[in-house]
């Protein structure tokens, strides 16, 4: 993927000060990250470096975990998305999470996508809720695959395609940025490279970020990549720059495999 | 940046960044060597020594080709990163730089042929020093690879300008002779043409120095590249 021009305008999503607790134990420091509009921003770091941490911070989805504490502030369009009077259903319908593993709810494929606008209200009749089904299939590049099979449950599809219709189900609430926690570990190759196709397609309309454990694969979708180490964030640049010339060297001892 | 000296994981990946490496330098001592004794084949007059070189030249082109080889092994395999991805497209771009300094000796050694057909002129006298001046930048060149030294990469940078120097005086030089007398024009141009690939060769060593650079920098040299060569406007001179 080509480096996008620099990035003038607001950034999406902003963390600044971030802090991050598990009981006693910190699990980030002080981090500070602009997520830019409509880009594909990868964060890459060994086990335990707190990459998926900060991911899950971006929806609150660490609100889940009891001892989990976080400080500082994470921002959507500005807005503080830790303040009191923010409603966390509606933060995670505009900032919607992939998971590692595809978990497809355990309905037909059709309901998988119909379920979001359903509870949501976002469709009045049938032949409205047909037309989102069948673009958000679209869109997640699954409806060639799934259009004869709309019946059938979800499970029944291969991890690609669970995958896929995973992403096909965060479409119709219209998220305006998507996180993915390692969307293609459980994939192969052919699966993995449908998904990065998809990823491209999507970071026009969509913010994506994108926890990765292959370093070609945060080379291939990305046009900003974070670094994590030991909790912090090490380094952010343009994706080409990060792979080429590193500023910091705990960054090029990561990407070529000399850690440790 | 620190020069990332501790060792992969991986412990092979090193081994061939190694090979890599002193594959260069053999290609570089080899290169060397082959201006060295095509400059000697002219002052001495050494018809011998100038077949041997033309003939050496199929060696310098056969590491090249293992060089390609190797590298091109890595990137499909290696997947390499950063300084390890800069290390290979460095090696292939000096790699190609040193074979053509090759491809020039061997056009010195065969030219130094035709001029053993004529009598000497007396700026053959110029031919070692502008040379060795050359052979100095490719030798130095080749230890700011071995040692990955940015100080004396840029110093050798710098040098291009008194090779081109030099050339502007022997270009100048031969000219006068030729305009003299007429009988000199072969072995003139000949000279020049020797002259002009020696200065060649500085300008290699220079892109050598710029990829050295960028291979332990991971930028690009920024200084305004050194010209001294203002002979594509000499307009001869002055009639008066």
């Amino acid at each position: 993927m080509n480096a996008p021009a620099p990035v003038m305008a607001a950034p999406k999503m902003a963390a600044r000060n971030v802090d991050v607790f598990y009981g006693d134990k910190q699990a980030l420091f002080d981090v500070e990250l602009d997520i830019p509009t409509n880009r594909v921003t990868a964060l890459i770091g060994p086990s335990g470096c707190g990459k998926s941490t900060f991911l899950r911070c971006l929806n609150r989805m660490n609100d889940v975990v009891d001892i989990c504490r976080v400080r500082g502030s994470i921002t959507l369009d500005g807005e503080d998305i830790y303040a009191s009077s923010l409603d966390v259903v509606q933060l995670r319908a505009r900032v919607g999470m992939v998971f590692q593993k595809p978990n497809p709810f355990p309905k037909s494929i059709y309901d998988n996508v119909a379920y979001g606008p359903r509870i949501h209200g976002l469709a009045g009749d049938k032949q409205t809720l047909d037309g989102i089904v069948e673009d958000s299939l679209q869109k997640a590049g699954l409806w060639e695959e799934a259009k004869d099979r709309l019946a059938q449950p979800g499970t029944g599809l291969s991890g690609g395609q669970q995958q896929r219709l995973c992403i096909a189900r965060a479409n119709p609430v219209n998220p305006e940025v998507v996180l993915m926690d390692e969307p293609c570990s459980a994939l192969d190759p052919i699966a993995t490279a449908r998904i990065e196709e998809l990823i491209d397609e999507l970071s026009a309309n969509y913010t994506i970020v994108i926890v990765t454990h292959s370093m070609q694969q945060a080379a291939r979708v990305s046009n900003y990549t974070a670094f994590f180490h030991l909790g912090k964030l090490v380094e952010r640049d343009e994706t080409a720059t990060i792979f080429t010339s590193p500023s910091d060297q705990r960054t090029q001892d990561y990407i070529t495999g000399r850690f440790g | 940046m620190d020069k990332g000296k501790t060792d992969h994981i991986v412990s092979a990946y090193d081994q061939e960044l190694a090979e890599l490496s002193s594959m260069i330098l053999r290609m570089g001592g080899l290169a060397e060597a082959q201006l060295a004794s095509a400059i000697k084949a002219i002052t001495t007059r050494d018809g011998e020594l100038a077949e041997r070189v033309v003939a050496a030249d199929a060696k310098v082109d056969a590491l090249e080709a293992e060089v390609d080889e190797h590298a091109t092994r890595m990137l499909a395999l290696r997947q390499p990163m950063a300084v390890d991805l800069r290390a290979i497209v460095a090696g292939l771009k000096l790699s190609a730089d040193l074979e053509r300094i090759a491809d020039y000796a061997k056009n010195i050694a065969k030219r130094s042929l035709a001029l053993n057909q004529n009598p000497t002129l007396p700026a053959v006298h110029a031919v070692p020093r502008i040379g060795g001046l050359a052979q100095r930048m490719i030798s130095d060149v080749l230890d700011a690879y071995a040692r990955r030294d940015v100080p004396m990469a840029i110093e050798v940078w710098h040098r291009d300008e008194d090779v081109d120097q030099l050339y502007n005086s022997l270009f100048r030089e031969l000219l006068t002779y030729m305009m003299e007398d007429a009988r000199t024009i072969t072995s003139g141009t000949h000279l020049m043409f020797v002259a002009k690939n020696i200065e060649r060769v500085g300008d290699l060593a220079t892109n050598m120095a710029e990829t050295i650079y960028f291979l332990i920098e991971g930028k690009t040299l920024e200084e305004r590249r050194p010209k001294g060569d203002d002979t594509s406007s000499y307009a001869g001179p002055d009639q008066g």
